[in-house]
């Protein structure tokens, strides 16, 4: 099964093209963009779409919406004169929660949503109404955090993509944004409607001609300066840039067209397509960080943690890319082993892993923090943070291998340090595979390779 | 006819956290309480006005932004489902509730007049803000006093604090004369927190007390300190100290409120009782009241 994002969609949020095109010429050349927008998408094999609105800020990570028939009667809060738009959307619940599912593998705070009479923004409606009429196709929306920044953004569509692949989808992503965001703080007559400024109408030219050539990671790179420059600070920045472009793998060569460009109540107002055919030019460096995990401002409400932070791991052991072999199981979402040898082996029926520890795939860090510095001097660490960093990498590991936690059979535990962090590991065991019910065996041993105190060795049903 | 009157001004902030605690069987049915330092301090604001004879509420809620000027609600019964898009597991309340349009309408042309950019909001399908609603809740949850809902007009996020400053300033001025050329006696509520920097994940349960603290020092000093000045009576310093505690304490009354409820009052030197204080998932909120009834009798 391979999904893939088969187009990308840059849309408006204002509802004036849904409920009064007629009374601006340019107002009805979005909508008419908006009806192009939807024929493409009919005419393709698009099984899914997923919305990234600016308009539905979350501040407990990401939400995710998953009622699968949302329904309601939306009124904008200041273009409330206009009308009502009744809404009945047709979620795609499956993938909803395979998405969140996704998030929390990756280190994401996130959770789905499905609540009788949920507001769903007004950005996401007015996208849905007009690119999906009939619900033809099931949707999936997902809010925009207040906080986050581009790596916990970019680890969010890295999410995203994980389960399109996965699932097979064939995905439309749709970032709903206006582009200059400075509307007219004074009530204007529909025929008085132009940018508010030249200076936001030659960014917004800018950013257009940028994605008219595909390139979509160089908007992405700027998206801070875009802020800066054309955008009312609105907490949610210029983020879906960022998450479009890392959709689209943060490439630069996409093929793109800009179907209408106008101004709503002085706001510019942009439908763009980009197609993942090349355009032939080449792509160009990224150059910031490719994160795959995300490892930052979370658990900040567990006590234990304020003070011992994942750290990353400077130094230790050599760290080797997994042996490769005939019934070897590797996986990037695991960390690297210290030695030449697989994540884990699959035998016949039966998954033996290598000894797991808490360190993070990619940035290599330890949850909890290590247990000594460079020096060899001990240091306070969280052995909860630690083990259940362990459990998560064996679900990793066994996810990898077509299988998961709840088929574990056996389970030895070696602790560094047996009367300080036995309760603790015996805690989190409890909460997890405790529920599983593996055969278990903990032994106290002197030492790790790496600063880490607890290390455990499993094998697993297929 | 009288002359109408402020009998009352409150900051009365909005965590939904303390309607979920309240009414559980409108919201998840796992409520094991908490946040009572803030319910116990409604009970107090309660029980402050419960001899204060008022005729209205007028409440400025930074959850109802507008961008295109200051919009009142228009529509005499509003009936519907409040869910709170941020904190849905914890706020569905359904609502059916009575708008006095004609002091609103009032405030609206007296602003006008002024000068100001003001809307009514006549559309029946709106739907009231969650903050709006758990403030006027935990005021009066009897909901037998009409309200008048003022958006929060978002000029800090388009110029800076000082217009979002000029602009309340001058909505508080029409606000009190509406109010008084109405013959009303009303209660004010700012709906705001203090310092708004919110922790990003939530425990299990929500009101986990074991895990609720300010986010950090200096926003606990930042609170102390406007709780301070609200409590000595320097209305004016905390005017003038606005612009810093929304740039540092990325304070929740750069939406307006609070500097529209001081200028409604007339930037009073009377000190103000604090009835509570406590944080919400980091952010710090305090229930003030001015009992502006009383000082006429001063």
């Amino acid at each position: 099964m391979s999904g893939e994002i088969i187009k990308s969609l840059i849309v408006p949020p204002h509802p004036h093209p849904v409920l009064c095109p007629e009374k601006n010429e340019g107002w009805q050349k979005i909508r008419d963009a908006y009806d192009e927008a939807r024929r493409q998408i009919e005419e393709s094999d698009a099984d899914l779409i997923i919305i990234y609105s600016t308009l539905w800020p979350s501040v407990i990570g990401h939400q995710i919406q998953a009622d699968p028939n949302p329904e309601w009667v939306m009124v904008d809060a200041d273009f409330h004169d206009l009308g009502s738009i009744h809404y009945s959307l047709k979620i795609d619940t499956d993938f909803a929660h395979a998405w969140n599912k996704a998030n929390i593998s990756r280190g994401l705070e996130s959770r789905t949503v499905a609540y009788d009479g949920f507001p769903v923004d007004v950005g996401s409606v007015v996208a849905l109404e007009l690119l999906n009429p009939n619900n033809r196709i099931p949707a999936v929306i997902c809010s925009t955090n207040v906080y986050s920044n581009r790596a916990e953004t970019t680890v969010l569509a890295k999410s995203c993509l994980d389960v399109i692949k996965a699932q097979g989808k064939k995905a439309v992503a749709v970032s709903v944004m206006s582009l200059s965001n400075r509307m007219f703080t004074e009530p204007i007559e529909p025929h008085e409607d132009r940018i508010h400024s030249l200076k936001d109408d030659e960014w917004n030219q800018k950013i257009l001609e940028f994605l008219s050539e595909g390139r979509l990671e160089d908007i992405g790179q700027l998206s801070r300066t875009i802020h800066d420059q054309i955008r009312v600070k609105k907490v949610v920045a210029f983020k879906p840039m960022w998450w479009l472009s890392a959709m689209n793998e943060n490439r630069n060569d996409l093929t793109g067209k800009v179907l209408a460009y106008e101004a709503i109540h002085g706001a510019g107002a942009a439908v763009v397509v980009l197609d993942p055919q090349s355009n032939g030019t080449g792509d160009k460096e990224y150059d910031e960080d490719d994160v795959d995990f995300y490892g930052g401002d979370r658990n900040v409400l567990d006590s234990s943690e304020d003070e011992i932070e994942s750290t990353p791991l400077n130094s230790g052991p050599a760290l080797y890319d997994p042996v490769e072999g005939k019934t070897a199981v590797n996986t990037d979402k695991a960390p690297k082993p210290v030695g030449a040898y697989p994540h884990a082996r699959r035998e016949g029926e039966l998954i033996y892993l290598s000894g797991v520890g808490p360190r993070q795939p990619g940035d290599n860090s330890i949850p909890g923090g290590p247990i000594k510095d460079k020096a060899g001097n001990p240091l306070n660490y969280d052995i909860k943070a630690q083990t259940r960093a362990v459990v998560d990498n064996i679900a990793r590991i066994l996810e990898e291998a077509g299988s998961s936690l709840d088929n574990v059979i056996d389970v030895t535990s070696f602790l560094v340090d047996m009367d300080r962090d036995f309760s603790g590991y015996n805690e989190v065991w409890a909460e997890t595979l405790g529920k599983v019910g593996p055969t278990r065996t903990t032994l106290a041993i002197r030492a790790l390779p790496t600063p880490i105190a607890v290390e455990m060795k499993v094998i697993a049903k297929v | 006819m009288a002359k109408g009157s402020i009998v009352a001004g409150c900051l009365a902030p909005h965590p939904p956290h303390l309607v979920y605690a309240d009414n559980p069987e409108q919201n998840e049915p796992v409520s094991e309480g908490g946040w009572e330092q803030l319910r116990w301090g409604y009970e107090r604001l309660r029980e402050s006005l419960k001899d204060v004879d008022y005729d209205v509420i007028v409440v400025l809620s930074p959850h109802w932004q507008t961008y295109v000027g200051t919009h009142f609600i228009g529509v005499e019964k509003c009936s519907s489902k409040s869910v709170d898009p941020v904190f849905p597991n914890l706020f569905r309340f359904n609502y059916d509730l009575t708008i006095d349009v004609e002091l609103a309408r009032a405030i609206h042309d007296q602003a006008k007049s002024e000068g100001m950019s003001v809307k009514m909001m006549e559309n029946p399908d709106f739907r009231v803000d969650y903050g709006t609603i758990v403030s006027c809740h935990m005021v009066r949850p009897e909901w037998d006093k009409p309200i008048v809902s003022i958006s929060s007009n978002r000029s800090l996020s388009y110029y800076s604090v000082e217009v979002m400053q000029e602009m309340m300033m001058e909505l508080g001025r029409s606000t009190a004369k509406a109010i008084e050329e109405s013959g009303k006696k009303c209660v004010l509520l700012a709906s705001n927190s203090l310092s708004h920097r919110h922790f990003v994940t939530e425990t299990n349960p929500p009101e986990d007390m074991s895990k609720e603290h300010i986010t950090s020092h200096a926003m606990h000093l930042w609170d102390m300190r406007m709780i301070d000045l609200m409590r000595s009576g320097k209305s004016q310093q905390i005017i003038n100290e606005m612009p810093e505690f929304c740039d540092q304490a990325i304070a929740e009354s750069d939406g307006g409120a609070l500097t529209w409820l001081l200028s409604a009052m007339g930037v009073p030197s009377q000190p103000a009782t604090l009835h509570g204080y406590g944080t919400i998932i980091g952010t710090g909120n305090a229930i003030m009241e001015w009992p502006c009834h009383t000082w006429g009798e001063q």
